[in-house]
């Protein structure tokens, strides 16, 4: 498979038990390494591309995940990381837990897991990856059949 | 007169592994007071008692939080053996001793890095973070998970830990002492790391006392005092070092948790030596009526469980007092005075573990 | 586990005594016995030593905060107005109901 940029990795707990949060982190450091595909863990969501969450979402966590989500430019890809990002998993039936991170914003992959295993978030992130690069074809082409210059409002 | 502001620090930060929230009160640069709020990971896991059973509940308990699950899952099913009268085997209290200790150095090891990463030594998060997967590739070898085991359970463990496996561990525990104190001496001596540690975020024994502080943060500050002292477990057999400073800083902090790495390994190798052979659980019949407190010293300091049931299947009520719950208060008072840009040092020195605080 | 019965209005003196002897906070939690009634636990530490205090409220009474003698206890005072919504009185760090931001209003009642 070609990878033709590198994308970049925001990650936000959205209210996991840390599990899958310190197997992200791994995933990055040098055993597992998926910098190697040119993919750094960033804290700006404006530097996303693909957007990684752990954990149920919950009242508070809610408004925070769609504002990161929003301001993350077109296009990106959101990776539900874990079980508990999957569907609420053993936290399901707790009162402050509202469910998956589909309940909140689009997902793209889902990576199940108790904790997720770094091996699988690979596999999911080279997925993100990969739908990525489709995402950013289909918006060119949309844009360019769509975005006439010549009637752009004069300042 | 200087101006006052007020910074929000978090719930996304990019230091923060974990979401919490901060009112940083500030005069110019330096912060005058500081207001945590937390609750944004809060799921409410002590109320799942009234659906999981007291056997179910051991991995709920475990998954308040990934780092120190071990301990959790400990400290619940201490509980309510104490509640139930069980004599847990021997063995069983060795193999869960071992774990604790292995789970001390995964939890610490992975601190060192997230320090490194907070004052910019990347290099340096990177090789302490190798240094930790031996680790956890011992636990996967030993339980099959990597950060939550579930190999705890009322009477025991699910499964027996062979010995000679023990004798590798063994082995493997010589090469990470070897490297860690390779990694020590970058921590410890380097000149830009001091910079940024000695004499940041200074708590006095006696502040720490009156806070109420736990664990390390207790022990960098002078006190000498470890939960495991009250020989819980296997503990009561082998031989115990507390690991303390005086110096009370975020330097202090560092050497006590670098002392209690080795102290873990040199624990780890006295339990293997030590480990008689026989059953590794035991039958558990009936269900728990009465209440217990638990306390063990978990990689952040001092843990409660308290479990109350009324002899059925569903236990009443389990309530954990985490570590970092009880060194918030620490954090709050070592911000007052602090440079804005020394906060994420701050934070992190305190080994917050946000998800074990909010449940 | 040994605990000492105490009441709702003999705590203050009670924690004055234990905080006169160098006594440490280790936690404070609330219990649900039935409706309408909860059990206050409080513990406290000498060295490895622990001493319970405990009593018993209707929910409806606001409780004393002994967080003038013990900084740390809003913490856990905070926590039990937040997930029981019993009233605590006096307390240094009032977060008004705002220290667990949950989705329903005192879950535990």
């Amino acid at each position: 498979m070609k990878i033709s940029r590198s994308p970049w990795l925001l990650h936000y707990d959205a209210s996991s038990c840390n599990g899958c949060d310190i197997e992200v982190l791994a995933a990055t450091t040098p055993l597992y390494d998926v910098e190697r595909f040119g993919i750094i863990n960033t804290g700006n969501p404006k530097h996303a591309d693909i957007l990684v969450i752990t954990g149920g979402v919950n009242a508070q966590s809610a408004n925070v995940v769609k504002q990161i989500y929003s301001q993350m430019p077109d296009p990106k890809v959101v990776i539900a990381a874990g079980i508990c990002a999957c569907d609420g998993g053993i936290f399901k039936d707790c009162y402050n837990i509202s469910g998956g991170t589909d309940t909140v914003i689009p997902v793209d992959i889902y990576v199940p897991g108790c904790a997720v295993r770094p091996e699988a978030l690979i596999d999911g992130v080279i997925k993100a990856v990969a739908l990525l690069d489709q995402k950013r074809k289909e918006a060119v082409e949309h844009a360019s059949c769509q975005v006439d210059f010549s009637k752009r409002p004069a300042k | 007169m200087a101006t006052r502001s007020v910074v929000p620090f978090g719930p996304q930060h990019p230091v923060l592994p974990e979401p919490i929230h901060l009112d940083l009160v500030l005069e110019d640069e330096k912060v005058v007071e500081a207001i945590p709020s937390i609750g944004f990971i809060h799921r409410g896991l002590e109320k799942l008692v009234e659906k999981k059973d007291f056997n179910e509940m051991v991995y709920v308990a475990e998954r308040t939080c990934g780092i120190c699950s071990f301990g959790h899952g400990y400290g619940y099913v201490d509980a309510v053996e104490h509640i139930m009268n069980i004599e847990v085997p021997e063995r069983a209290q060795y193999l869960r001793t071992i774990l604790f200790e292995m789970s001390r150095l995964h939890s610490h090891l992975l601190w060192l890095g997230l320090l490194a990463d907070a004052f910019g030594f990347e290099s340096l998060f990177m090789d302490t973070w190798r240094i930790r997967e031996q680790i956890l590739n011992m636990f996967e070898e030993a339980t099959g998970g990597r950060v939550i085991f579930s190999i705890n359970k009322i009477g025991g463990l699910r499964k027996d830990i062979p010995n000679e496996m023990l004798l590798s561990f063994v082995d493997r525990l010589d090469g990470i002492e070897k490297e860690t104190r390779v990694a020590a001496k970058s921590f410890l001596e380097d000149s830009a790391v001091k910079s940024r540690l000695c004499g940041v975020g200074i708590l006095t024994a006696k502040e720490a006392e009156e806070l109420g502080c736990c664990g390390p943060m207790l022990r960098a500050s002078g006190i000498r005092r470890d939960t495991r002292e009250l020989g819980y477990g296997a503990y009561d057999d082998l031989d115990l070092h507390i690991t303390t400073s005086n110096k009370g800083d975020s330097y202090a902090r560092t050497e006590v948790r670098l002392g209690e790495i080795f102290q873990s390994i040199d624990l780890i190798k006295q339990a293997v030596k030590k480990i008689p052979d026989g059953p590794f659980d035991t039958p558990v019949k009936g269900f728990p009526n009465g209440e217990y407190m638990s306390r063990i010293e978990q990689p952040r300091g001092e843990a409660c469980y308290y479990v109350k049931a009324n002899g059925t299947k569903f236990v009443t009520r389990m309530r954990i007092r985490t570590p970092t719950f009880a060194n918030i208060p620490a954090l709050t008072k070592i911000l007052q005075g602090c440079d804005m840009a020394d906060v994420p040092i701050m934070i992190v020195t305190i080994d917050p573990c946000i998800s074990c605080t909010e449940r | 586990m040994e605990v000492k019965e105490v009441t709702l209005d003999s705590l203050l003196s009670e924690v004055q005594g234990l905080k006169a002897e160098e006594y440490r906070l280790i936690q404070i939690c609330a219990t649900k016995v039935n409706e309408d009634e909860y059990e206050i636990l409080y513990t406290f530490g000498d060295r490895y030593d622990e001493v319970n205090l405990r009593f018993s409220v209707d929910g409806k009474t606001p409780i004393k905060s002994i967080s003038h003698l013990y900084w740390a206890a809003f913490l856990y005072e905070n926590e039990i107005h937040d997930l029981y919504g019993i009233e605590v009185e006096n307390m240094v760090m009032d977060y008004r109901g705002g220290l667990y931001r949950t989705a329903e209003k005192a879950p535990f009642k």
